[in-house]
């Protein structure tokens, strides 16, 4: 395998503390991303010449979360939970309304246009739909150059690219070639190829196997994990299937509406969810296996998302928690708190919960009253 | 199964004709049934023909340009042979479907109580105000708070999971006895997903629906199916019921779906196997298997010549299958 010398990368901002954390724990030494009560609203208008605001959309209302060197971060959620809006927002791609980011110790939010062009080269980001955002018009070799040359690479450029081409498991011949030339699988390894050109240390990956079919999305996730091993890369994979983030991710924040609402080491998640959104959102992923089918709880959710533009009161999850409770949940808005080592949930009946004390309604945890998500009466 | 079957599917293939090309046989020899109360899978990735299969049995499929051979029997009628005005009244009746975008599927200018309202009127001769109370009372069936202010909206007011309720609503208005549902989540998000399933469910075993699922996610079919037929470049190369299927997959490309999803309830950590190259690198049945170029277990057999699908219970179309886990199961006939 090719490992690049780039030196593009000589006056990078990498310094002394540029050891990776195999263990992906994230908690010792300095968080090569860090993320403090990060808003972004987007304000509504109304009105053709005065336009007054007359609300705001709380895509990302309030988020906190670190992302260690070399490690994983996944951010799940629902359509509409504003998990776009936050990878956008951390690379400035969205301008935040409140909140720091700050990379490497430097505070994103407060960089000049110019000195923010050159932070960019080490956070990149991988994009959804690999049609959409390749121009057409440009062939691969124009698609990988274009960075090196905006950043003034000084090696010999064509080499690099076919280095790249390599490194995402292309042959060098694909260089010649458009984007509507290649399959879906390859055009996302053309987006990946793109986004490493640079070297960067950060990668954000928007949903980035979710407009492939199936037998592929496996080649490119284990693309993903290769190059995180050679490149040391750092993800923040954004994505809406739980069963591909926790494949991925070391640990895994939950969002609904606009806030994290439980955040954990991945394997922990799964064996034991204590957010009541994640518990629902966990027993709605469809496993492919029947005798697992037959035996699974389904706990189904009423309703719709809340919109954005009024979150409810109190925790933003209880029009919808099968665990509500009379007291607190509408009045009080629950913190994302640490219950235990490594586990932030905002829950204000965690404990209880875990404890079993609390049980969904009576309805929702039955298994043969399961119709709840479809009220007859 | 014993049971009589409402619909059968025989040696369907469907090819698209453009001059100056080639021609594409999207469906190449497809038969499948499905009886009352009975739900089957057609399973595969993008461009297997699963969604061509279920426009050719509704009868959707333009008339210029595609040729459709095959027989469709609905309860003992011929379909294809049906002119146009008695296939439109079974249509909406006895047939109904569901797709995967409703906002491609509803009428962006119509308030959703007259598209419900419609099917009531046309088909079963309601009256404005009983189709009205009738429409109200199906969208709260399908899970839609507030009926009455719904029937007046229109789709975009709708949010996503809504919009697929209500045209499930449509679907079921004249309580269809054959049921297809192509894609029917896919579109929304995992929780909206369960709700829609579960709202299928309650229709097969209450009303005796047979439905047809065309989805790509095996989780789904694992919950829901009671036979599946995984469909490759537009045949059948595996058929089982469900429990067999996913403990005993024996064709390579079911074998490798399953082994390339990742599965939130296995100990992460283990690395995906993908299936090598993509969709597109397939050879035409005519001359060998169609998966052979990105088959793990690939043998000179493969080509030229195209295996049968073979097997009463459990169809396969393969010379070299996997090999079954659980040969003792096998052997003793449930």
């Amino acid at each position: 395998m090719s490992t690049p010398t780039d030196p593009a990368v000589a006056d990078s901002p990498k310094t002394a503390s540029a050891g990776a954390f195999p263990d992906g724990s994230g908690v010792s030494g300095e968080p090569l991303l860090s993320v403090r009560g990060l808003k972004v609203h987007f304000p509504i208008r109304k009105g053709v010449l005065l336009q007054r605001v007359i609300g705001h959309v709380r895509a990302v209302d309030g988020v906190d979360l670190d992302v260690g060197r070399g490690m994983t971060y996944g951010l799940v959620g629902e359509s509409g939970c504003g998990k776009s809006t936050l990878g956008k927002a951390v690379l400035r791609l969205v301008e935040p309304t409140a909140g720091t980011v700050r990379f490497n110790g430097a505070d994103v939010g407060g960089q000049s246009p110019e000195s923010m062009r050159r932070l960019r080269r080490h956070m990149q980001m991988i994009f959804q739909d690999p049609l959409a955002s390749l121009n057409p018009r440009q062939s691969v070799e124009s698609v990988l150059s274009e960075p090196l040359r905006t950043h003034g690479f000084a090696g010999n450029r064509s080499r690099r690219v076919r280095e790249l081409l390599d490194l995402v498991g292309l042959p060098a011949g694909a260089a010649a070639r458009y984007p509507h030339e290649f399959s879906g699988g390859q055009r996302q390894r053309v987006g990946i190829a793109r986004a490493i050109a640079l070297n960067p240390e950060l990668i954000i990956a928007d949903e980035p196997v979710s407009a492939l079919d199936v037998s592929i999305q496996a080649q490119i996730v284990n693309l993903l994990e290769d190059l995180q091993d050679q490149l040391g890369l750092t993800y923040v994979v954004v994505a809406h299937d739980l069963a591909v983030v926790r494949h991925v991710s070391d640990v895994i924040g939950v969002m609904y509406l606009g806030a994290l609402v439980e955040e954990a080491p991945s394997d922990e998640l799964y064996a034991q969810p204590l957010h009541p959104y994640t518990i629902a959102l966990m027993s709605a992923i469809p496993i492919p296996d029947p005798e697992v089918e037959e035996r699974r709880r389904r706990i189904l959710l009423t309703g719709d998302l809340p919109s954005p533009v009024d979150v409810p009161p109190g925790c933003r999850f209880h029009t919808r928690c099968p665990f509500r409770q009379p007291t607190r949940c509408a009045e009080e808005s629950p913190d994302l708190r640490e219950m235990r080592p490594g586990r932030k949930v905002a829950c204000h009946w965690a404990e209880e919960i875990a404890a079993g004390t609390i049980r969904a309604a009576a309805s929702a945890h039955d298994p043969t009253a399961t119709e709840v998500g479809t009220p007859s009466s | 199964m014993t049971r009589e079957s409402l619909l059968d599917v025989e040696d369907l293939s469907v090819v698209f004709r453009q001059r100056g090309r080639a021609d594409v046989r999207a469906v190449d020899g497809v038969s499948f049934s499905v009886s009352p109360g009975e739900t089957i899978g057609l399973v595969g990735e993008s461009g297997c023909g699963k969604s061509v299969t279920s426009l050719a049995i509704m009868g959707l499929l333009p008339k210029r340009g595609v040729r459709v051979e095959g027989r469709i029997t609905f309860d003992g009628t011929e379909l294809p042979a049906l002119p146009a005005d008695k296939l439109r009244l079974l249509r909406g009746r006895d047939l109904a479907i569901v797709f995967q975008d409703p906002m491609t599927s509803l009428n962006p200018v119509v308030p959703i109580g007259t598209q419900v309202t419609e099917v009531l009127t046309r088909h079963r001769g309601l009256g404005n105000g009983e189709a009205r109370e009738e429409a109200a009372d199906l969208l709260r069936r399908v899970g839609i708070p507030d009926p009455s202010r719904r029937l007046r909206e229109y789709p975009h007011q709708l949010s996503g999971g809504m919009r697929q309720r209500a045209l499930i609503a449509t679907a079921l208005a004249c309580r269809p006895r054959l049921l297809i549902a192509d894609e029917p989540t896919t579109a929304l998000d995992v929780t909206i997903q369960a709700q829609i399933l579960e709202l299928l469910k309650t229709l097969v075993a209450e009303s005796g629906t047979a439905l047809i699922l065309i989805t790509h996610d095996l989780g789904v079919v694992a919950g829901m199916c009671d036979t599946v037929h995984v469909m490759y470049a537009g045949r059948i190369v595996e058929r089982a019921p469900r429990h067999e299927l996913f403990a005993d997959p024996r064709h390579p490309y079911t074998g490798g779906l399953l082994a390339s999803v990742p599965r939130l309830d296995q100990p992460r950590g283990a690395r995906l196997e993908p299936i090598e190259g993509s969709p597109r690198d397939t050879i035409p049945w005519t001359s060998g298997c169609a998966f052979a170029p990105r088959c793990p277990n690939r043998i000179e057999e493969c080509t030229p010549v195209a295996p049968d699908l073979l097997g009463d219970r459990h169809g396969l179309r393969c010379v070299n299958p996997l090999r079954s886990d659980r040969p003792e199961t096998k052997a003793v006939p449930r």
